[in-house]
């Protein structure tokens, strides 16, 4: 009954243990730069170094040429994608319906 | 690019916080805002923080220029190499 390790009881004792429990599940990563990652959580480490798989990358982009300020969004697909940290804003488990 | 500020709205706990970091751990499980110096801003029941700032919400809703955008279920924010948030209490979030 007695869980000394924390294995059963999935608590967040620390914000990447978030990230952790993500591993090998679809995750949402958004980036600077206007920037969105959707794909499989392969690997992390501390900085938010991550290998992302069947990765789908959206890149919002700002048209303000006079008055006519619009959104491209850019849409680029990759196989495996290795993304540094230190670009890393935000990581949430992508719950798929 | 990002900064970082605390401000709490709570009056003067009888047991004063020593450091910010003890403070934050008091506030774990209550509602929070974490702005960061983009300008986005995350609402959410703050889970969890780490010695880097690093941030884990759930419930959290992302506003961009005061509009949610975004919800999440459970979000991690990176917090360190200059991108320290600033997470501030706001009663009844």
């Amino acid at each position: 009954m007695t869980d000394p390790d924390n294995t059963t009881t999935s608590q967040i004792s620390e914000p990447l243990d978030l990230v952790h429990l993500s591993l090998d599940e679809r995750v949402f990563v958004k980036l600077r730069g206007d920037r969105e990652l959707r794909g499989r959580l392969h690997a992390y480490d501390s900085h938010c170094n991550m290998v992302l798989g069947d990765v789908e990358e959206t890149i919002y982009v700002v048209n303000d040429d006079e008055e006519d300020e619009s959104v491209q969004t850019i849409k680029k697909h990759s196989e495996m994608l290795f993304v540094r940290g230190d670009s890393v804003v935000l990581v949430s488990p992508l719950v798929q319906s | 690019m990002e900064a970082t500020t605390a401000t709490t709205t709570t009056e003067p706990a009888s047991a004063p916080s020593s450091d910010p970091s003890s403070f934050l751990s008091e506030i774990i499980g209550g509602p929070i805002v974490v702005k960061l110096n983009s300008g986005v801003e995350y609402r959410g029941e703050l889970s969890s923080v780490d010695g880097y700032m690093n941030i884990a919400l759930e419930k959290t809703e992302e506003y961009v220029a005061g509009r949610l955008r975004n919800r999440y279920g459970d979000v991690f924010i990176r917090g360190n190499n200059g991108l320290p948030p600033l997470p501030y209490l706001t009663p009844g979030c």
